[in-house]
């Protein structure tokens, strides 16, 4: 059984007593313990089911490499599925329940599938399922999904906050083992800003539990030592529960600051921050990994790795169990055989699949009287829920078994495996070390900066350097180099004492025994939270699955939230096997951000919700909001859709508008449309240059209605350009287009005709606009005071600049409705203010405000057309017949060339009709299609409707679109299917409705 | 997260700064050019697994559009310069030469 | 071949599955070949199979620079629809999704092709009416789509959120028989079923010269040595224009980065693909429990298979907007793939220049969808000489003419 020591646990503090919950059970733990730690403590082995087989799971490692013990955390708006235990640390009150099973998680009624498993190896679902064919749909799939998946989906809104932050330094070192520690001892002096950061809640690594002497102190001590000399230099930050998730292109790096022990402390009202960072210089110590063995039974609970045991005795005060067997490829395991005996643990046997070793450590421990085997394997791990015995056996050879022996706990070790994820992000490319037997950074292809130079060193163990002797030998030489990058003058380094001693070679068998048959091969499991068994890479291999990348998406190896920390290099290792190949033939397989999973919530940030995406308002917003108003978005904008009030349904109201404004008067917030100065000696042939027509012909203190189109010569917006002086015109645009053409103008003012000396300004937000439209205008106008205008001395598509009612104005007379209409202008700090003015004075009038669909409906009645309805990016001018507003004396404008290619010229382009309903009083369905009449199928298409209303002015349903050949259909029938297979019959007409010689607006 | 040092306002502008524009030293085809040479310019693009001439924007900075020479493969950056040259600087193409010319594995 | 079922799965568990042979045969070239495709992507093989299967032509070489099926075919979001608006994309997109429908029976692999729907969010008035017009589109040129309602579009997710608050959703356009597919068993799939009749399929062989003779290929120039053929077509996607550049013209396409990314996986919460174009960003559960997210692709010529972090985020903003609940969940891994966009964003299906010299590229972030129908086009136009009726539109001339496919109706923002 696994327990806690009466004393010992270098993080624990056993004067803070915790309690929590796994499984509705309480137990308890002390204040430092993780939840792992505190489960283990708490003689609870057994802690979820596998994915694929729904085997009994147990704790295998002591950190984020922990692919067994997940457990969901929480309820309601902190429910947290799918976390792993070893990286949790514990707090009073933690509810943790497992995951994964039907049933109990000592019962679980899945875990039939352990017993069938030999029909469901890796990608047996390739295989099967595929006849018949509706089986898959109905009962195959659903039975797969249902089964799919770890945690449950969290099912309230997330409670928790979650902001960024921004860093510029010098140098990251990516963890703060010792060999970090001493690599900021290193570098502090230089005074460059650096930051080193460290995944865990605390510093020192490994070193704090396989203990060394270096500098006549224990390695403890000297981390203790390490970690307060830092303090004094306000050149580092320090930070703990941080992770560099990824590094990404020139030098930039993503982390994950975990505050979640804050949180609940209280001492944060966040939860996680991500840190975007950019470093010169980017150090990784990120240690190493070590590897599980594989031989069957390797997933029991009870077996672990060595450095986990390890790390649980040394940090926690607990005890993997009361009687040990440990089976090793090399002489790291036999730290963890020595200190657990020390402990009192009984340590059985230590299994060594090597010939021999001529290590000290293996000296010691047969000093220590521990018996150790070696040519030795295990042939099977007996024990359902826990480990019972384990069977001995030789390496070579079948597995025949030689001695039972009766324990509790199997630790395993297959070597260790350099920790690179980081070195590749940004196309660094790792090799495999033979001699090492671990991966190792590929120097001669590191990743690179926007420079072309490498700017990642890696150090210590993540540099295949494991014993520490040689570990700081190595560290040494390469901070030398990296002065020597960093300019920086040569401090003298810091020496280390460190007694260097004879380590055995880890041995390249770490999969036992070495002919093992079918039986035990299929209890071998290499990738624990997918259930990837030995027999399932073979079969892989066996049908060609041979790159690395296909293994790992056929039998999903390496694709659990562990990613693979524990099982890549088992994999790969035994791919080469089967193909008879060398591990760098074979390759590894692409390492991506992230290093390790973290939150979406965190990527996110605080934009969510409101702050999702910035709402731009105009001046009148509120007074909108507060009236009525339905919104709707157009581009960032909200624009008021209809001003609905409470006695009337949406349609009415939209009605309501538009026959106000065409009997009496009306009010529309244009502010949202785009205002774009362009002055300067050449801005005449600019305009003329972006716009179809004629602009510099354009005389000042009047308006003309313009074009644009992109180089491929379809039309993308329209708006009235004025012109406020010889030098100064004044261009509108439409919503959406407003920071579109003004980066347009900007773009091709900079990067094709520089030379013409003009100016580009948006002015958009400087102005409040608003359109005073209706029989009543001018009487408005009037009451308002200051300008005249009469019909003589404002004619239609004059601009006026002066005061109106004390307000500073620009007055255009302009009409989209095709009423009699004022677009007025006013700075936007008297927006407000000119709008109630204008609503007081108004009243008797009957003004009332209207909003953008009343407005469409006018303009759709009087036939004018709306960028985005009538157009689609495939549309011209010459479509919608507009030829008059394209000029054919310039030489040249942005479209010119365009229009005349061959398909441009097609007389059965579509081209824009008017639709009159017969017999309806519904509007034809938006977007519907016309047909020939009498017409079925595809190649009876016409083309289709480009907007359609329900005139409230005409009291019948109008409609535009867009046809092959237009003029030719006037008079015609048409089909318009819709829904239910109806079809509507329409009539094409022209496409105006309404007042077609445009009398109201010029009067 | 790509950055450029904008050659206007000499800010080292992140990625998110910026607009991307496309490939450089387009040449401007109008009314008078073959349907071949329109299609050159409208369509054609060089689009190499390597250096690459283009044009950026430092739309959240001072607006100015800009050159850049970079690696579309590893990213390496070569040289910014204003948008108003139409061949690249002597300078930049040195840079260039001498990098090619190390044998430098672009796969 | 030896055929997948049931049947033989419970055989071979009693063997150890022992029996079981490779899924295609490792192969070095032949000196000749009458067809040679140039890419073993999805659509490589596709074509090399409606080849075989529709005309007889099993002569055939697939060329691989790297791993069978690990370009985009490997890396993408598998999401399957044909809800397009114009008439020319409907057809080779629904011509796909049919070929979809029973290609798990077709091939004797199981694709896994799932038709659990598609959801297109309306977002904006503006987006709804686009919607609209591409429903009435879609049933006159024979794909089955319907408008929805927020309330039930509710019922039918219960997890999304229709409130807002910045973007409420106002309708979707729903394809029943929409859905996804096992991406790496597609290809896994046609592989199989063409090397079973004998085409080469050659892995880590890269194209690095062309000959010709006169204006007309004569033979392929590779790392494992030189081969002739009558016919050559590529179909490598991003890597398009470096092809073209051998054969010695240049492309309308740009190659971008398209990123996506998985959550780690949870029970079953939703059965549909979701896709939401006015926030950039579509989402998806795995049949393994994964969440499948991906948005817009990166705006810069990029050949590195990896893209700036910006654009995750505000994909992953987009979707904890439309479903709130996935912040607490985790992302596990993202990758990244190189897409070929054209000038109109629509693909090329294509003779070239160069006689016998065909071209299949240009399907930009929506290839996986395409793979059946466009091996079937483009199967017709190398073994025909001349593109059938659905390749014909998809021609490189279009771009000359004038004539764009322009499929990004909803996209323009105007009034």
């Amino acid at each position: 059984m696994t327990s806690r020591f009466s004393k010992g646990g270098r993080l624990i503090d056993r004067t803070k007593r915790l309690s929590f919950k796994f499984n509705g059970k309480n137990l308890f733990a002390y204040g430092g313990d993780t939840l792992a730690s505190a489960l283990l403590a708490n003689n609870q082995v057994l802690i979820g089911r596998s994915f694929k087989y729904h085997r009994p799971r147990g704790i295998v490692s002591s950190g984020i490499e922990e692919p067994n013990a997940l457990v969901s955390l929480g309820s309601g708006g902190s429910f947290e599925p799918n976390r792993s235990a070893t990286t949790i640390e514990l707090f009073d009150g933690v509810e943790a329940t497992s995951q994964n099973h039907l049933g109990s998680l000592e019962w679980d009624i899945g875990s039939v599938n352990n017993l069938i498993s030999k029909i469901f190896p890796a990608g047996f679902y390739y295989k099967t399922f595929i006849n018949p064919r509706f089986a898959w749909k109905h009962i195959f799939e659903p039975t797969i999904r249902s089964a799919a998946g770890l945690g449950k989906a969290p099912k309230e809104e997330d409670g928790s906050s979650y902001d960024y932050f921004y860093a510029h330094l010098d140098v990251v070192i990516i963890g703060a083992g010792i060999t970090g520690l001493v690599a900021a001892n290193n570098l502090a002096k230089s005074g460059l800003k650096i930051l080193l950061v460290e995944q865990k809640h605390f510093l020192g690594g490994y070193a704090l539990s396989e203990e060394f002497k270096i500098n006549n102190s224990n390695s403890f001590e000297f981390i203790k030592k390490l970690e307060n000399e830092l303090s004094n230099f306000e050149n580092i930050i320090v930070k703990k529960n941080f992770s560099i998730i990824g590094i990404h292109d020139h030098s930039y790096l993503i982390g994950s600051e975990n505050m979640e022990q804050m949180e609940r402390n209280c001492q944060s009202s966040i939860r996680q921050r991500l840190w975007r960072i950019r470093a010169k210089h980017v150090i990784l110590a990120t240690g190493a990994i070590e590897r599980p063995l594989v031989f069957a039974g390797n997933d029991i609970p009870g077996v672990m790795l060595c450095s986990a045991a390890l790390e649980f005795y040394k940090l926690y005060g607990v005890s993997s169990g009361d009687r040990v067997v440990v089976l090793s490829n090399n002489d790291s395991a036999y730290s963890t055989v020595i200190e657990l005996f020390n402990a009192g643990i009984s340590v059985s046997l230590v299994i060594d699949v090597r010939e021999k070793s001529d290590g000290n450590l293996p000296l010691k421990a047969k000093e220590l009287g521990i018996r150790v085997e070696f040519n030795k394997a295990i042939s099977k791990v007996i024990g359902k829920k826990k480990v019972k015995a384990v069977e001995v056996c030789s390496v070579v050879g079948e597995g025949a078994v030689l001695e039972t022996i009766i324990c509790d706990s199997v630790l395993m070790s297959g070597g260790w495996t350099s920790t690179l994820n980081l070195w590749s992000h940004c196309g660094g490319k790792i090799k495999w070390d033979s001699k090492l037997n671990t991966l190792v950074p590929d120097e001669s292809f590191p990743s690179i900066n926007e420079f072309g130079r490498s700017f990642i060193t890696v150090l210590g163990s993540a540099n295949g350097q494991f014993w520490p002797s040689d570990l700081f030998a190595n560290i040494e030489k390469k901070l030398s180099r990296l002065y020597g990058e960093l300019n920086l003058k040569k401090t003298k380094t810091l020496r280390f004492d460190i007694n260097k001693n004879t380590n055995g070679e880890t041995s390249s068998i770490f999969c036992v025994p070495e002919a093992a048959d079918e039986n035990l091969k299929a209890k071998s499991f290499v990738d624990y939270q997918n259930d990837v068994k030995l027999t399932d890479l073979r079969i892989a291999a066996q049908e060609g699955f041979e790159s690395v990348e296909h293994l790992k998406r056929y039998t999903t190896l390496g694709m659990a939230t562990d990613q693979g920390k524990l099982s890549n290099i088992n994999g790969i290792q035994i791919l080469a096997n089967l193909l008879g190949k060398e591990i760098n033939e074979v390759g590894t397989t692409t390492f991506r951000p992230p290093y390790t999973p973290i939150s979406l919530g965190s990527i996110a940030g605080e934009a969510r919700k409101e702050l999702f995406k910035p709402i731009r308002r105009t001046p009148i917003h509120n007074w909108h909001q507060e009236n009525g108003a339905i919104f709707e978005p157009v581009a960032d904008w909200q624009r008021p859709y209809a001003y609905k009030g409470n006695n009337e349904t949406l349609e009415e109201a939209i009605h309501r508008e538009v026959k106000n404004t065409r009997n009496a008067l009306g009010m529309l917030d244009a502010s949202t449309l785009g205002k774009i100065i362009v002055s300067g000696t050449n801005a005449g042939e600019f305009l003329d240059l972006i716009y179809t027509n004629m602009m510099s012909s354009l005389k000042p203190g009047r308006c003309r209605y313009g074009l644009m189109c992109n180089e491929n010569g379809f039309l993308f917006d329209d708006g009235v350009v004025a012109r406020l002086d010889e030098k100064t015109f004044l261009c509108h645009t439409t919503t959406g287009g407003s920071d579109r053409v003004y980066s347009w103008m900007e773009e091709w003012h900079q990067t094709e005709w520089w030379d013409k000396k003009v100016f580009i300004q948006n002015l958009t937000e400087e102005y409040t606009q608003i359109t005073i439209a209706g029989p009543k205008a001018r009487l408005l106008l009037e009451k308002l005071g200051g300008l005249k205008v009469d019909n003589v001395n404002f004619k239609p598509l004059d601009f006026f600049e002066g005061k109106l009612g004390n307000f500073e104005v620009r007055v255009f007379r302009i009409s989209f409705s095709g009423e009699l209409s004022f677009e007025i202008a006013v700075p936007s700090k008297n927006g407000i203010a000119f709008w109630m003015r204008c609503l007081e004075l108004g009243r008797d009038l009957g003004l009332t405000p209207y909003g953008t669909e009343a407005l469409h409906i006018m303009r759709a009645e009087k036939g004018f057309i709306m960028i985005g309805d009538e157009t689609d990016g495939t549309v011209i001018p010459q479509d919608l017949n507009l030829e008059w507003a394209i000029s054919k004396k310039k030489k040249d404008f942005i479209g010119k060339r365009a229009h005349e290619r061959i398909f441009m010229q097609d007389t059965n382009r579509k081209t824009l009709v008017g639709l009159s309903l017969k017999n309806s009083t519904k509007k034809i369905p938006d977007g519907a299609y016309a047909l020939k009449s009498g017409g079925k199928g595809a190649k009876d298409v016409l083309g289709h409707i480009t907007s359609s209303y329900f005139s409230p002015t005409l009291d019948k349903p109008i409609a535009m679109a867009l046809l092959k050949n237009g003029k030719s259909l006037k008079g015609q029938e048409v089909d318009i299917p819709v829904d239910n297979g109806n079809i509507l019959k329409a009539t094409v007409v022209e496409p105006q409705f309404f007042d077609i010689e445009g009398k109201r607006q010029n009067v | 997260m790509l950055k450029f040092i904008c050659p206007y306002c000499q800010v080292e502008a992140d990625e998110t700064e910026l607009t991307p524009g496309g490939e450089a030293h387009l040449k401007r085809m109008g009314p008078g050019s073959s349907d071949q040479e329109f299609y050159n310019y409208l369509f054609e693009r060089k689009n190499p697994r390597g250096i690459h001439f283009e044009r950026w924007l430092h739309s959240y900075g001072c607006g100015k559009w800009f050159h850049v020479v970079r690696c579309t493969k590893t990213m390496e950056v070569f040289g910014t310069y204003s948008a108003q040259e139409n061949n690249p600087p002597k300078k930049i193409l040195d840079i260039v030469k001498k990098r090619i010319s190390f044998g430098k594995k672009i796969k | 071949m030896k055929k997948y079922s049931a049947f033989s799965l419970v055989k071979e568990s009693f063997n150890n599955h022992l029996g079981w042979e490779k899924a295609w045969k490792k192969s070095n070239p032949k000196k000749n070949y009458k067809i040679i495709i140039v890419g073993a992507g999805g659509h490589g093989l596709a074509t090399a199979y409606y080849l075989g299967k529709n005309f007889g032509i099993k002569d055939v070489a697939v060329l691989e620079k790297g791993w069978l099926g690990g370009g985009n075919t490997g890396r993408n979001t598998t999401i399957i629809r044909s809800n397009y608006l114009q008439e020319e994309s409907a057809a080779i997109y629904e011509k796909s999704r049919l070929l979809y429908e029973t290609l798990s029976q077709e091939l004797n692999y199981n694709v896994m092709f799932s038709p659990r729907g598609v959801m297109m969010l309306c977002q904006t008035e503006h987006e709804l009416r686009a919607m609209k017009r591409t429903c009435h589109a879609n049933r006159i040129y024979g794909v089955d789509t319907i408008m929805i309602s927020p309330a039930r579009m509710k019922e039918m997710i219960p997890i999304i959120n229709i409130k807002g608050p910045r973007y409420p959703i106002l309708g979707g356009l729903w394809q029943p028989r929409g859905g996804t597919a096992r991406h790496d068993a597609v290809a896994w799939g046609y592989a199989r079923a063409i090397s079973s009749w004998g085409v080469d399929i050659i892995e880590n062989c890269e194209v690095i010269g062309i000959k010709k003779n006169k204006n007309k290929i004569s033979s392929v120039q590779t790392t494992k040595g030189d081969i002739s053929c009558e016919k050559m077509c590529f179909v490598v996607a991003g890597n398009s224009s470096v092809m073209a550049e051998l054969c010695g013209f240049r492309l309308p396409v740009e190659s971008v980065a398209l990123q996506a990314l998985v959550s780690e996986p949870i029970k079953p919460v939703m059965n549909c693909v979701v896709m939401a174009n006015t926030v950039h960003g579509y989402m998806s559960q795995s049949d393994k429990g994964e969440m499948v997210i991906g948005g817009g692709a990166d705006g810069y010529n990029n050949y590195s298979q990896r893209g700036s972090f910006q654009h995750i985020e505000e994909t992953v903003r987009a979707l904890i907007e439309t479903f709130p609940f996935i912040s607490r969940l985790r992302q596990l891994r993202q990758w990244g793939g190189i897409v070929d966009m054209t000038g109109d964003r629509s693909p090329i299906i294509s003779k070239t220049p160069v006689d016998n010299i065909y071209l299949n590229c240009g399907w930009g972030t929506g290839g996986f969808k395409a793979i059946p129908g466009s091996g079937w086009a483009t199967a017709e136009l190398v073994a025909k000489g001349e593109p059938g009726e659905l390749a014909a539109p998809f021609s490189l001339e279009r771009f000359k003419e004038g004539r764009m496919i322009d499929e990004s109706v909803a996209a323009a923002v105007a009034h």
